[in-house]
């Protein structure tokens, strides 16, 4: 509640909108080295009541097939209950599912990306399953913004 | 439901958000900082010494351009190049993300004459193909590697504009892009054109041939085919078992390497209590990876590839995500041939693995 009320209250003050993105995407970057925000991110992910279920580690893939890149990773997350809610109302979203941030280092900084969750709630039709991934948005932006 | 203090606060506290959203008190003092920090820094970087996008802090940037100049790029973004169009953003905010912006160089700004330039367009096209092509394209579509940050290998932090894109040729006046042909930009790969011996008419005559691209080529907003489904999805006439070895059958001889099956729900629930009829295969080939992260990092949103199946009621059915749907989200006009060449691939897989 805590965290709602400051993400209310930030965004409020910031005279910005909930979902500032780039053409249906959430980027942010952290001013931490990646380790540093890969650590806040997995953290911040749990505050927030969802269950961490693999880190992709797309750089070791790449770099063991002799490709160059710096650490890039894929975290995948949700709440059992609501991926089991979209999967059983919605099953044309099953293939997004669960969710998802990319993170990647860039010099001494990090980049998340993710998927505005709240554009999937144009192909749905239940208005329960329109709300959750308009709060699966926002948390992105308040799980984002701890990572900063 | 059960009935909480949290249901009723909820409400009330995004009534709360909203009221000081649209308070004209907030709206009155936007912060640039704050602003540039949430919508700018994640490609500019905080300090703007850019990355996926223009490294704005370059003084020669600063130098050879107007405010009006940033406000219309922010405004009107960049068709296809990544850059968005912020057009949700105030007029005060906007010139308040220019003010900070402003801040990282001791740079003067131009400041625009307004003057239009009247050249020969014929000409100009022949002086262009010359000078300008190598770097901005042929057709004035700019540099290739729009969306590449310096989490790959990159050789420069800037990508030539593309010339004939329209958010370009809405922001850029012929003032602006007269004084960047003469004076070149320090620190970047564009030269100053007087100085390698081109005259005045002769610039001219190239931004009268560049501004011509506006009623003949200019690029627009990639649209999104409003018929384009969001995830592919295939009967298979298989049991659940057999249609996953077709599926990892398929894309082994479309050269992908089978990275793991798992079930969706593995990692998410205990152990042994995942459903067992939804299964994803995830596989790769890393060449084609490591090219589709080359145009445009954050495309890793939707890789590695992945196809679902899912058992239910004794129907099996095989689906991934759509693609050419995607492509859409990233403003990144490059990414279109990769997408649509991901797109046929998962068509084939499928196909191949529910025939």
């Amino acid at each position: 509640m805590r965290r709602l009320v400051a993400a209310l209250l930030f965004m409020a003050w910031s005279n910005v909108s909930v979902a500032d993105n780039h053409g249906g995407l959430i980027m942010h970057r952290s001013m931490q080295t990646f380790p540093e925000a890969m650590l806040a991110l997995q953290t911040t992910i749990g505050e927030h009541g969802y269950k961490l279920s693999r880190v992709q580690r797309v750089d070791i893939g790449l770099t063991k097939s002799g490709y160059k890149t710096d650490k890039y990773r894929v975290v995948f997350f949700g709440k059992p209950s609501e991926i089991r809610a979209v999967k059983h109302s919605e099953p044309q979203l099953i293939p997004y599912l669960p969710m998802k941030v990319v993170i990647f280092s860039e010099g001494s900084e990090t980049l998340l990306v993710a998927a505005d969750t709240s554009e999937y709630s144009k192909l749905v039709k239940n208005q329960h399953i329109k709300d959750l991934l308009v709060r699966w948005n926002n948390d992105i932006h308040s799980i984002f913004s701890d990572v900063k | 439901m059960p009935f909480s203090l949290r249901s009723i606060l909820k409400p009330g506290l995004l009534l709360l958000a909203s009221l000081l959203y649209y308070s004209p008190a907030v709206q009155a003092a936007p912060s640039g900082k704050l602003l540039y920090g949430m919508h700018c820094a994640s490609c500019h970087g905080h300090n703007g010494k850019g990355g996926m996008g223009v490294p704005l802090a370059l003084d020669s940037f600063q130098g050879s351009v107007s405010d009006d100049y940033l406000k219309k790029t922010i405004r009107f973004g960049r068709p296809g190049r990544v850059m968005p169009g912020f057009t949700h953003l105030s007029d005060a905010q906007i010139k308040a993300i220019v003010k900070h912006v402003r801040s990282f160089s001791s740079a003067t700004p131009l400041q625009d004459s307004g003057l239009l330039v009247s050249g020969n367009v014929k000409r100009g096209k022949e002086l262009y193909a010359q000078r300008c092509a190598s770097c901005h394209g042929a057709n004035g579509e700019g540099g290739k590697g729009t969306g590449v940050t310096f989490s790959r290998p990159r050789d420069l932090p800037i990508i030539a504009p593309g010339l004939n894109n329209s958010g370009f040729l809405s922001a850029a006046s012929d003032s602006l892009i007269k004084s960047t042909l003469m004076n070149g930009r320090e620190g970047t790969p564009m030269q100053s054109f007087l100085k390698q011996g081109m005259t005045e008419q002769d610039i001219d005559d190239v931004v009268s041939f560049i501004r011509s691209y506006e009623t003949r080529t200019a690029t627009k907003t990639p649209q999104k085919n409003p018929d384009e489904k969001a995830v592919i999805i295939m009967d298979s006439p298989h049991d659940l078992k057999t249609t996953i070895a077709q599926v990892k059958s398929a894309a082994v001889a479309k050269n992908f390497r089978i990275i793991r099956t798992q079930e969706l729900e593995q990692g998410l629930v205990e152990k042994g209590k995942e459903n067992k009829n939804e299964v994803i295969v995830f596989f790769c080939n890393f060449e084609t990876l490591n090219k589709v992260l080359a145009i445009d990092p954050r495309l890793g949103l939707f890789l590695p590839c992945r196809v679902t199946i899912v058992e239910k009621a004794g129907k099996v059915q095989v689906m991934s995500i759509n693609p050419r749907y995607l492509s859409a989200l990233y403003n990144n006009a490059e990414l279109d041939a990769a997408c649509d060449e991901m797109y046929n691939t998962y068509i084939e897989i499928i196909e191949e693995a529910t025939l």
